[in-house]
């Protein structure tokens, strides 16, 4: 029999065997020897951690219970390794896309980096995964206690645990927290795990070589001997044969020291390829013993012993001190490997979900905060660390190690397959949100506890024994083995089904009803699209940050020679010779990946945008997402019908310009020719009633004559008085408009009455009766006043020899417009600008004319409500007579 | 990146065979569930006394573990011949479209 002492001497040997391995494995990384250390075998062999404890005891004593039920436990893996391409490949890709260090970092970041979510994830993580942990210590303490058998009283169990325990957390410490990698990789831990892999596995297939043909004397006296015992035929729960192998397969993605090796680790995605059928290949040689070393146990070791330790008892039993030896060592690399790779992860999310981002908002200064973070952040892993497997080791003192491995190893599956569907969702689905993803998460986790995790203390314990006959609070459908009052079901499928099915349910719901963050939304597409792109168009407004605070930061976090030498790569990147780069938006994304390698994507995200500026991201993000070169396009269109507008505007106000200079030159010739005008008829005027006065004994006919011309250069000045009046009337919007119907011919037929009355040489003036043939509704004598006035003057200005005017209406849609079209010499285009402004008089004319008329055609049409318009014909002028659309009534 | 404009309707010969060994490696897996989940039919003393005789535990032993071997061989069978040709565009395999 060996000793206790021997025992621990081996154990003793073995650990420094392995401290050292880590430690050559750390040192030549250093050297940058790093091909050997991760081959695609070291990478398939750390994936192990899967089988812990668990398998190495635990299976056997499952298989003694249940016969091949075990198995399933190992099928779900292997379909989910040969199976690589649905869904780890695309999970491995984001990861690395992502720089995810944790599954809590991969949901949190895929759910627009929510630390909110993080830390649910982290928390359930540890709820989830401390009673495995103790699992393996307690695995352990018992393997040691069958050596110790014979010697009663020489061991003290739970001080073995807590030296065990105590050595894991130094080792996990040691090699887990050396430095602060880039990529969170850990090349001695890696390959010590590699090599527990090979002993365990070389230990388990020892014992069953040993059992098969040591003891039943080959394969076919075995396969006899299988079928003979308690165990020998088929008999099958099939739900949970279904259910079993559905949830390792859940399990093996979802746990967070398989998420460590198989993602965070990985070092070359072809190597998971290899692995799709290397691993498998582990498996079933893990597995292909198990049911003989049960069979045989049950057959020969006394009734009522542990069949959990078969795999220890069996070799012993047979006298086979070294081969128990080495199975001791298979079992306890199983138990330390699986503890501190779980513990590596779950530390890693403590410290980057919980730890860090408390430390970080606890100080007031931010990350610019001078001095190295590093240092927080190993000193915050650390902690986390030991207080992981401190919960762990707590956790075993207090349920006292009674329950059967099995038990708890499920019971833990099922907390952490609860992770799946926010995984899962999140890189298959662009829909999920971060709400859906809490609440599937919360929904999943809460029927665990309450289905798995609280009814494995037993009845009576947490829950009373009443809650599981009666129900929570006496409510019957809240049974933990009968929800919804479905009685019957066995309880693991029972958890299982109820609880996945209500977090995919919950996940889905609450993802379809609610809106996510523009942030949330350029991650789901950035990971469900992983493939078309890996690159991250995530908007930072880079401008804001300097780059000497950006430096300050990284080098806080992955240290001054790291920080430098990106600094410089990026800086000879962008073509500058020294100094800083310029932090331009891509530069300060590629710097969010780098810290989120080392301290999380939450506490990245957190740190950039306290220097950046986080208020900027949404906005940012929208632009990215409603795609950038069109938000240029729509911004350089702005631009130019901005100019457009600017240059029109400048183009008016030259105009503007040009008319005041002209009508200020026309002013002032009015003025001239206006006192020209008064002067004439009032010089006329003196000389002629001077002569009336002065001259003795002048005829009756002469006086006549005189006085004639008195008044009517009288008369001459009074129109002219009048017009000026008239127009100041109009402009001044004091002129009352009398609204009455008449028809627009008659109107016509008086104004040019009017207008050639006592003319000696009348215009010839043609017209068309049936289009006249409308109503209008207006100010008949303001509307005359137009018409004569425009007749008028074509009758005094056109200079044709047979002078002509064509008066005609038409008719588009509502609107009526007369136009008076004459055969006179057209207006220069100098003066058409002016023609409808006061005093403008065209050419150089006779003086008969004030130059008001067409001033005051134009105010009285603005007043009606219509507008008159000179057009420009090859050969003679053209003024049209707009109507406003309401005056023309149907037509008669 | 998939060039799905210029991909011409039929692949030359060689990676036609790549493609649908892609598809054999996809389908691998289901394959897998249901060869796993055969037993799930099998008689078991359960089912009461007239259900036929049930399986002896050395033959649904060697049946799960003739369809792992079986499984793994197929997988690397199938990873080797991929590996052994490689397509001309890195991308595309990694799409495996």
């Amino acid at each position: 029999m060996a000793s206790v002492n021997l025992l621990i001497g081996v154990s003793l040997t073995y650990v420094t065997f392995l401290f050292a391995i880590a430690f050559f494995a750390e040192r030549a990384t250093a050297r940058g020897q790093v091909t050997w250390l991760r081959s695609p075998l070291v990478y398939t062999l750390s994936l192990s951690i899967y089988c812990t404890a668990w398998t190495f005891y635990g299976a056997v004593g499952y298989a003694a219970r249940s016969g091949m039920e075990f198995v399933t436990i190992y099928l779900g893996p292997s379909l989910v390794m040969i199976g690589w391409w649905w869904a780890l490949r695309k999970l491995v890709r984001v990861g690395r896309a992502q720089r995810a260090t944790s599954v809590a970092d991969l949901i949190s970041s895929r759910f627009g980096k929510s630390n909110l979510l993080a830390i649910v994830v982290t928390i359930m993580a540890v709820i989830g995964v401390t009673p495995y942990i103790a699992l393996q210590l307690q695995s352990v303490t018992l393997s040691l206690a069958i050596f110790a058998e014979p010697e009663a009283g020489a061991l003290n169990q739970t001080g073995a645990a807590f030296w065990v325990a105590f050595g894991l957390a130094l080792f996990t410490v040691l090699f887990g927290t050396r430095n602060l990698n880039v990529n969170e990789r850990h090349n001695g831990v890696v390959i010590a795990i590699a090599v527990e892999a090979v002993v365990k596995l070389i230990a388990l297939l020892a014992v069953g070589v040993f059992v098969v043909w040591g003891v039943a004397g080959g394969v076919a006296p075995m396969m006899e001997r299988i079928d003979a015992s308690p165990i020998g035929t088929w008999e099958m729960d099939r739900s949970r044969w279904l259910a079993l192998t559905a949830l390792s397969a859940a399990a093996f993605l979802a746990l967070p020291r398989m998420f460590q090796v198989m993602v965070v680790e990985n070092e070359d995605e072809r190597h998971l390829q290899i692995a799709s059928w290397a691993f498998p290949l582990y498996l079933m040689l893990m597995s292909l013993f198990v049911v003989p070393i049960a069979v045989i146990g049950l057959d020969l070791m006394p009734a009522g012993s542990n069949p959990d330790l078969f795999v220890l008892t069996i070799p012993l039993a047979q006298g086979q001190v070294g081969l128990a030896t080495l199975s001791f060592l298979g079992g306890f690399s199983s138990a330390t490997s699986m503890v501190i790779v779980a513990t590596l992860a779950l530390s890693t999310m403590v410290s980057n979900h919980i730890v860090m981002p408390v430390w970080l908002s606890s100080r007031v200064e931010g990350a610019q905060v001078s001095g190295d973070v590093r240092n927080v952040v190993i000193l915050s892993r650390r902690a986390s660390i030991l207080l992981i497997i401190g919960l762990g080791y707590v956790y075993y003192r207090f349920s006292g190690g009674g329950a059967a491995l099995a038990a708890i190893g499920l019971i833990s599956f099922v907390g952490v397959a609860q992770f799946l569907p926010a995984m899962l969702g999140g890189i298959i689905w662009r829909g999920a949100t971060r709400w859906g993803a809490l609440a599937g998460l919360l929904m999943g986790f809460t029927i665990w506890v309450f289905c798995s995790l609280l009814p494995s203390f037993g009845p009576g314990v947490v829950l009373s024994s009443s809650v599981f006959e009666q129900g929570l609070f006496g409510l019957g459908w809240v049974r933990p083995h009968a929800l919804f009052g479905i009685e019957g079901i066995d309880p693991t499928v029972h958890a299982v089904a109820w609880s996945i099915t209500l977090n995919i349910a919950a996940f889905i719901i609450v993802s379809l009803v609610t809106f996510p963050s523009p942030l949330e939304r350029l991650q789901g597409a950035q990971f469900v699209n992983v493939f078309d792109h890996s690159g991250r168009a995530q908007g930072w407004d880079a401008a804001r940050a300097t780059s000497e605070d950006l430096m300050v930061m990284t080098q806080r976090i992955l240290g001054a020679e790291e920080a430098q030498t990106l600094f410089r790569l990026e800086a000879s990147r962008q073509g500058l010779d020294g100094g800083l780069p310029e932090p331009t938006q891509g530069f300060v994304q590629h710097l969010e990946r780098e810290l989120a390698a080392s301290v999380g994507a939450a506490t990245a995200h957190a740190m950039i945008s306290q220097l950046v500026g986080g208020a900027s991201v949404s906005v940012q993000d929208l632009m990215a997402v409603a795609d950038e070169s069109a938000q240029i396009l729509e911004y350089s269109n702005q631009l130019e019908a901005k100019s457009h507008e600017l240059s029109r505007t400048a183009h008016q106000l030259r105009e503007a310009n040009q008319k005041l200079t002209a009508l200020s030159v026309q002013k002032d010739a009015f003025l001239s020719q206006i006192s020209h005008e008064l002067r004439t008829p009032m010089t006329s005027i003196r000389s002629f009633s001077e002569i009336l006065r002065d001259t003795e004994g002048m005829g009756q006919v002469e006086k006549t004559r005189y006085a004639s011309i008195i008044h009517g250069e009288a008369m001459r000045l009074t129109r002219l008085l009048d017009d000026l009046l008239d127009l100041s009337v109009l402009e001044n919007g004091q002129v009352s408009l009398r609204h009455e119907t008449g028809g627009l011919g008659d109107l016509l037929e008086k104004s040019i009455r009017t207008a050639q009355a006592g003319s000696t040489e009348p215009l010839t003036i043609r017209r068309r009766h049936v289009d006249e043939a409308v109503m209008l509704s207006t100010d008949h004598d303001r509307l005359g006043q137009v018409f004569i006035n425009l007749i008028t003057n074509a009758r005094k200005y056109c200079d044709a020899e047979t002078p002509e005017l064509v008066i005609s209406v038409s008719r588009d849609g509502p609107n009526l417009s007369v136009s008076f079209a004459d055969n006179g010499t057209p207006i220069p285009d100098d003066d058409r600008r002016v023609i409808f402004e006061k005093f403008a008089r065209v050419g150089n004319q006779d003086g008969s004319g004030a130059g008001l008329g067409l001033a005051i055609c134009r105010e009285i049409m603005t007043r009606l409500g219509g507008d008159v318009t000179h057009v420009r014909e090859a050969h003679g002028n053209t003024f049209v007579v707009h109507l406003p659309s309401q005056s023309a009534l149907a037509a008669q | 990146m998939s060039t799905q404009g210029a991909t011409p309707v039929f692949l030359e010969r060689r990676s036609y065979r790549r493609r649908r060994m892609m598809d054999a490696l996809r389908l691998l897996p289901i394959l897998g569930v249901f060869l796993w989940m055969l037993p799930l039919f099998w008689p078991t003393p359960a089912d009461g006394p007239t259900a036929p005789e049930a399986v002896p535990l050395s033959t649904a032993a060697t049946y799960v573990f003739v369809v792992w071997l079986a499984l793994i061989a197929s997988a690397f069978s199938l990873w080797s011949l991929l590996r052994a040709r490689p397509e001309m565009d890195e991308d595309a395999s990694q799409e495996l479209r």
